[in-house]
């Protein structure tokens, strides 16, 4: 891998982080990752979260922030309570792994990445800029704890099925969890790798779909109807786990349970409101990739105090 | 070694060799393993190959997730759909992080015969050559296929080897050395150069040893690796024998005479001829007829050479 690009990109983005620091407020990062985080605490990570979206989209002025405000407590879950990692590490080879299938959700990613320490939080005034670290969408040179370059959809499960038989091959007991977007299951690769994961029988494996039932043109249903929806994956060979997307005890108890599943995959389907937690932005599909203006980035921030 | 011998039983064998001293290789498939012969290397090694179905797409990400957990990883199909079927996941998940995946694909180009063009790799050349990082290898034989496959799975990155269905005649001895993006030559000459790929390399060889009697004197150049391609070795045959003709079974767009013809008008223009398919698909027919039909044989290529001798003359 050229070593020169991310290099250049680190140091041209750290001098521009430094200067814009102080638009970004750092929730506290080490504290964040204690394994005995409580229900409360992930919220205010999950809000931490939403404002760093809304502020990152707002400065870029492009992006996804739809689809990476519905999976908030998805992500901090993972990041902050389920996951064995280390900032510090990214590339540890014990560490579970977390694939953004939807690669569109970087915002989310990158602020989960930023509060978590992989790298400073103020460096996330960067997106999407000319020398950034942090590209539109994922991209697995650029980007410290970003494991798969992303944004043409239908790639994470299979790219997460190798990963996880190569757990399996060498005895490790790491995890895999990859997330994709309900609209991301129109790609018919996705049910190539729902069939494989369930042929190799990868228990190591948890997918979670956040289905928030909208995709960039409008409704799932009216785009292209997936329903019914976890009957294709239980009659694909998973074991379904249906929740609310935004409730961090029905999300939790979900993974915990995944981990006592064997001999097959595990889906989790995260029922979800695209645009969650900014009211004018929920269920609303205008917002699945434009980002706010000031004006409505300033109405977001003061609805996510 | 047999005087001849298919590359994908070369690939079969040597992938059976680099499983008893690595570990860490790893064999993928969609369904093809008894005719891209990586069946030998699941018998003997079942808990490292993964069968993926007739579903490509999925097993180059299966095969970028191997590789990002360190594992060397080959995946095997036919070279229509390993470069076709499943670009989009070449690109992202493979080219572009980088990541060390050995896409050997059998059954290139029209050498295919019977099964006529939905089984013809016409264009997996320019679509390979297109992905930035991919190092593309055609062998020329059996031999040189066992050790292009040796340097692919210990040299870091994507690497996509194209191989052959029927027997080819074995071009090179015991003795020789592959190595990544050095061209071959087979043969001294000073009036012109052809330049070849693959199954054409020993058609070559024929054709400047026929022209030879006409007091034409060719040299051959075998170029296995066509990205990186040797330069140097191309501008040295511009230079000192002023003439080209390029000979592939690949379509004339994006193989190995364009890239030749890149170097050359870059550098050194001089005439040169490309010898391969033109721009149109193809059908059903025994491999000696195919060939003959697109002019890919040893009269093909002396027609070539005369040609281009006349451009250089009327040039100079």
């Amino acid at each position: 891998m050229p070593e020169s690009k991310p290099a250049k990109r680190l140091a041209r983005s750290q001098a521009s982080a430094q200067a814009e620091a102080e638009a970004f407020t750092s929730t506290g990062q080490k504290d964040t990752l204690a394994r005995a985080a409580s229900v409360a605490e992930l919220a205010k990570m999950a809000k931490a979260l939403r404002r760093h979206i809304i502020t990152m989209t707002a400065k870029a002025g492009s992006g996804h922030p739809g689809g990476s405000l519905s999976s908030a407590e998805i992500v901090t879950a993972l990041f902050f309570k389920v996951m064995r990692h280390d900032p510090a590490n990214p590339t540890w080879a014990e560490r579970d792994r977390f694939i953004l299938s939807k690669g569109h959700a970087a915002p989310l990613l990158y602020a989960a990445l930023a509060e978590a320490g992989y790298f400073p939080v103020g460096e996330l005034s960067t997106l999407r800029q000319f020398g950034s670290r942090l590209q539109g969408h994922t991209d697995r040179t650029a980007t410290p704890g970003v494991e798969m370059s992303a944004g043409a959809l239908g790639q994470g499960l299979s790219f997460s099925i190798g990963i996880a038989l190569a757990g399996r091959l060498d005895s490790k007991d790491y995890r895999v969890y990859v997330l994709l977007g309900d609209g991301e299951c129109d790609e018919g690769q996705v049910w190539e790798a729902a069939m494989a994961a369930a042929h190799f029988k990868v228990d190591n494996l948890v997918a979670i779909v956040d289905r928030n039932r909208q995709q960039l043109d409008g409704w799932t249903h009216d785009v292209m109807n997936i329903e019914p929806f976890p009957e294709k994956w239980r009659a694909f060979g998973w074991h379904v786990i249906e929740v609310d997307g935004h409730n961090f005890t029905e999300i939790l108890d979900a993974f915990e349970r995944a981990k006592h599943i064997k001999g097959q995959p595990t889906i989790i389907i995260a029922h979800t409101v695209k645009g969650k937690g900014v009211s004018f932005m929920e269920n609303n599909p205008d917002f699945h990739g434009k980002a706010p203006t000031p004006e409505e980035a300033a109405r977001a921030l003061k609805e996510l105090e | 070694m047999p005087m001849e011998m298919s590359t994908r039983e070369a690939y079969g064998n040597t992938l059976v060799e680099l499983g008893k001293e690595n570990r860490n290789i790893v064999v993928l498939d969609a369904d093809l393993s008894r005719s891209t012969m990586t069946r030998f290397f699941a018998q003997e090694f079942p808990e490292r190959f993964f069968d993926c179905g007739i579903a490509e797409q999925n097993m180059m990400g299966i095969a970028a997730g191997l590789a990002a957990s360190g594992k060397i990883v080959f995946a095997s199909t036919f070279a229509v759909f390993a470069s076709g079927r499943c670009f989009d996941q070449l690109r992202m998940s493979i080219a572009q992080p980088h990541l060390n995946v050995k896409i050997v694909a059998t059954h290139g180009g029209v050498t295919v015969g019977e099964d006529g063009f939905s089984h013809h790799a016409i264009e997996d050349l320019s679509l390979m050559c297109s992905l930035p990082g991919f190092t593309v290898i055609v062998p020329a034989d059996a031999i040189e296929t066992s050790q292009a496959v040796r340097a692919a799975a210990t040299n870091l990155g994507p690497f996509y080897i194209r191989l052959s269905r029927p027997k080819t005649p074995v071009v090179y001895s015991d003795q020789y050395r592959f190595v990544i993006g050095k061209a071959v030559t087979l043969k001294p000459g000073g009036d012109a150069s052809i330049i070849a790929t693959g199954i054409m390399v020993s058609i070559a060889l024929d054709a400047a040893k026929r022209l030879e009697e006409e007091g034409i004197s060719c040299r051959v150049i075998s170029i296995p690796t066509i990205k990186p391609i040797d330069e140097e070795a191309i501008l040295n045959a511009a230079r000192e024998t002023g003439a080209i003709v390029t000979c592939e079974e690949h379509l004339e767009h994006g193989g190995l005479g364009s890239a030749v013809s890149r170097v050359v008008a870059k550098n050194e223009p001089v005439p040169i001829s490309l010898l391969a398919l033109k721009d149109m698909y193809t059908s059903s027919g025994k491999p000696s007829e195919l060939l003959e039909c697109h002019g890919l044989t040893q009269a093909g290529i002396e027609r070539a050479v005369r040609a281009v001798l006349k451009r250089k003359r009327a040039e100079t």
